[in-house]
């Protein structure tokens, strides 16, 4: 049944009160998901903007001053004041970019994001679909914004835009693959690709503990993974190699300005949120409370918190640490973070095996031996990498 | 090789519908002389964040190799020699401060030390130690900055910048309460300094340098054993010893090529045989030893300015024969150079005993660091030629006077 035919039916029935036909169209599911797309959308917006002050505050006093304090005060207008200065400037488009194309490509990279969010429960009942394969749709839809980095690079015809979308094709495929790979971990150990179930699996363990998936030595693990994967995922440093700042002045984005490049910037945000609202969903126990006690506040707080806590995390990533090169990049995902994701499923399939050890300490015992597996790779793999580029710390001599 | 000059070489018709080539391409040919395709060129600057100025680096890429890289500058001339040929010497003094608008008071120096060679001047001792003080605060300050955009570069999100500001601010304040200005100091006069210390000053810059070590800890800490910082950084950019000394570098970046030249030491001109420092030598000659060198001589500067702050004496700070007005060296030529932050800033003065320089001439560190550009960036990626640019340390007011 089409929107269109259930109005029309709607509005010949007239035996039924107002109320009732109020009724039956609220519960209509393309009623039902439009309310759910604009409520995901206007939400994700208002954290934007929450998060982009938040950002600018935080970079500023990790950088010994005080952020944005003029709009407002202590700044809280100034995500305001940056809405009006995007939608205000003049949108330029290069005289020979490829019109459509560079129209699009905004579009095509806020478009499957917003999807993605859809399918990421935020509360128990709050997920707007509920999909049995959702991870599956999460990576497929979230594969788009290649196409649309690719989009805006070729169609601006500027070099520095050609690079920058370069890189970021490369750099999304490479660690499209290490994210997939600490994933499966979890849908191997759950057992099912639905999140609302991934979710659902971690509820409390025993002692009234959190029995989330980061309490494993494989969720750890596939836990730092999956994060790291992540932010160059969403092009945050220390992988924003895309744009680049300091080298290729603003990749893909070079030639954006005005209300595009706002759309740009917000599908990046969202794309944090998302990715980091699938981390949270997978290892995080999701819209779980910590501990039993807790359970009364609404799981949608717990969600926001521990938004709030990774998003931050990666802001202070970003004002800590320098970036990579492209090439040291695609080491670090194909022969440091692949090796690693691999490995985990033997954790993961090792720590199954053991369920059954019954003597005292077994617990303790089977996690130390599990988490001794990846750390002991990764350490031996980091130190391998190191040497092999001869790469570490030096002591100089002085002129007698 | 491709012969770059040729116009068909350079330039490829633009795509369909386009009325000027779109985009500037270098075809590729293969050793047997077909056409492979193209390299891509690359404009790098005026206008780019990282090139420390307006500079423009031509840039021609294989993916993000660099294959060919020419250095464009010139956008910043200001006539600065021929103009201070047309003024007497003192009236370029304020100018020399524009050269490297980091660094004023060692620029101040050599220009000092050149006019004084010239006319036989002889500095105060007080003068001496005031001069020193202030030219290692400015070394201070410039490394520590050079540093901070060597990070920014890097990618860092303007932290270690923020940090090295933060540092620089006190001993600008510093400057300000000693000449006037902060950047533009104009301080120094042929014969010794304009003016004496203001009260508290001593005690101010002593502060200032009991503190300093916990910042360059923090710095060390913080940065030089990240693996990112090194990934980056080592092996990137390296300068041979036998390249640095024929192309005539100097400064930190003749350092670390492992070549132990420093002026204090060669030509011990001021006062500086009566300081204890160390000269730090690198071993590679790649951008990690040029960051790691200015870390440890603002170690060295420190070990130099506690002692001068101990030990300067009262007295004038100008020679009492030095004439501000009417003031014409007889015939002759001199040449005054210092160690300034970035290497050897000398200063070539030609009197025929009028009131202005026959000819006047600065030997600027900046530019001839830069000569070698191409050299170090060969073969390197494209996100390696911002940090090679930072590591050799340019003011492009110095680079283009």
């Amino acid at each position: 049944m089409t929107p269109w035919s259930t109005l029309l039916a709607l509005a010949g029935d007239a035996t039924g009160s107002w109320l009732a036909q109020l009724k039956n169209l609220a519960t209509h599911p393309w009623v039902v998901n439009l309310v759910a797309m604009a409520v995901i959308l206007g939400a994700n917006a208002a954290f934007f903007a929450v998060i982009t002050l938040l950002e600018r505050k935080g970079l500023g006093r990790i950088q010994n001053r005080p952020g944005p304090n003029r709009a407002g005060p202590f700044g809280i207008l100034q995500p305001a004041a940056d809405g009006i200065k995007m939608i205000t400037k003049e949108d330029i488009v290069p005289e020979r970019a490829d019109q459509l194309v560079h129209f699009l490509a905004p579009l095509v990279m806020l478009a499957p994001i917003t999807l993605a969010l859809a399918v990421l429960p935020y509360g128990p009942q709050l997920v707007a679909v509920n999909l049995d394969a959702g991870v599956l749709f999460f990576f497929a839809i979230g594969t788009a914004g290649e196409l649309a980095a690719f989009m805006a690079g070729w169609s601006s015809r500027n070099k520095y835009s050609l690079l920058g979308a370069m890189r970021a094709i490369a750099q999304m495929i490479s660690f499209e693959l290490p994210l997939v790979l600490s994933t499966l971990v979890v849908i191997m150990m759950t057992g099912s690709m639905s999140l609302v179930e991934i979710v659902a699996g971690q509820g409390s363990a025993a002692w009234g503990l959190p029995g989330w998936n980061i309490f494993t030595p494989w969720g750890l693990a596939g836990f730092l993974i999956f994060l790291t994967a992540a932010a160059a995922e969403s092009n945050r440093s220390p992988f924003d190699l895309p744009e680049g700042e300091s080298e290729i002045i603003g990749g893909f984005m070079t030639e954006y300005s005005g209300f595009k490049y706002a759309v740009f910037f917000m599908a990046e945000y969202f794309g944090m949120f998302a990715v980091s609202g699938l981390g949270i969903t997978l290892f995080l126990g999701g819209w779980h409370a910590p501990f039993p006690f807790l359970e009364w506040v609404p799981g949608i707080f717990w969600y926001v918190a521990k938004l709030v806590a990774l998003v931050f995390g990666f802001i202070w990533i970003r004002g800590t640490l320098p970036r990579l090169r492209a090439d040291q990049l695609m080491n670090f995902s194909w022969k440091f973070l692949m090796p690693l994701a691999l490995l985990n499923f033997a954790t993961a399939i090792l720590w199954h095996a053991t369920a059954g050890w019954q003597f005292p300490g077994a617990w303790l015992c089977r996690w130390l031996v599990c988490f001794g597996i990846v750390a002991g790779a990764f350490t031996g793999l980091g130190r391998a990498m190191l040497r092999r580029r001869q790469v570490g710390p030096r002591i100089y001599r002085y002129a007698s | 090789m491709v012969d770059f000059a040729q116009p068909e070489n350079a330039f490829k018709p633009g795509l369909p519908g386009a009325a000027e080539p779109a985009c500037r391409v270098v075809p590729k040919y293969s050793d047997q002389g077909e056409r492979e395709g193209d390299w891509l060129e690359i404009s790098m600057g005026p206008q780019h964040p990282s090139t420390h100025g307006v500079f423009r680096m031509d840039l021609v890429l294989e993916g993000e190799t660099v294959i060919r890289l020419k250095p464009v500058f010139g956008y910043l001339h200001r006539n600065h020699e021929k103009i201070a040929e047309q003024t007497t010497y003192l009236s370029s003094m304020p100018y020399t401060d524009r050269l490297d608008y980091f660094c004023s008071m060692t620029n101040n120096w050599a220009y000092a030390l050149a006019v004084e060679k010239l006319a036989g001047l002889q500095v105060p001792e007080r003068a001496e130690y005031i001069r020193i003080i202030t030219a290692e605060l400015t070394r201070l300050q410039n490394h520590a900055c050079l540093m901070g955009f060597l990070m920014q570069d890097l990618g860092a999100m303007g932290t270690p910048l923020m940090y090295a500001f933060r540092e620089r601010e006190k001993i600008l304040d510093l400057f300000e309460a000693l000449s006037g200005a902060r950047m533009m100091c104009n301080y120094m006069r042929f014969g010794g300094c304009r003016i004496d210390l203001p009260p508290g000053w001593l005690e101010q810059t002593r502060r200032l340098v009991a503190d300093f070590p916990r910042f360059l800890d923090e710095f060390e800490a913080l940065l030089t054993g990240n693996e990112i910082v090194m990934a980056r950084l080592q092996g990137v950019g390296a300068l041979s010893r036998e390249l640095a000394i024929n192309a005539g570098i100097s400064g930190p970046m003749l350092r670390a090529s492992g070549v132990n030249y420093d002026i204090r030491k060669v030509d011990q001109y001021g006062i500086y045989n009566r300081f204890e420092f160390r000269v730090p030598l690198g071993a590679h000659g790649d951008c990690y030893d040029r960051f790691m060198l200015r870390l440890l001589e603002m170690r060295e500067s420190l070990r130099i300015l506690e002692p001068a702050l101990k030990d300067i004496p009262s007295g004038p700070i100008i020679d009492a024969r030095a004439k501000l007005r009417n003031f014409k060296p007889r015939p002759g030529e001199a040449y005054g150079r210092i160690e300034a932050p970035k290497g050897e800033l000398g200063f070539y003065l030609v009197s025929d005993g009028s009131a202005n320089p026959y000819r006047y001439r600065v030997r600027p560190p900046s530019l001839i660091n830069l000569t070698i550009l191409e050299d170090l960036c060969l073969g390197q990626k494209v996100a390696d030629v911002v940090i090679i640019l930072g590591s050799v340390d340019i003011v492009l007011g110095e680079v283009d006077r």
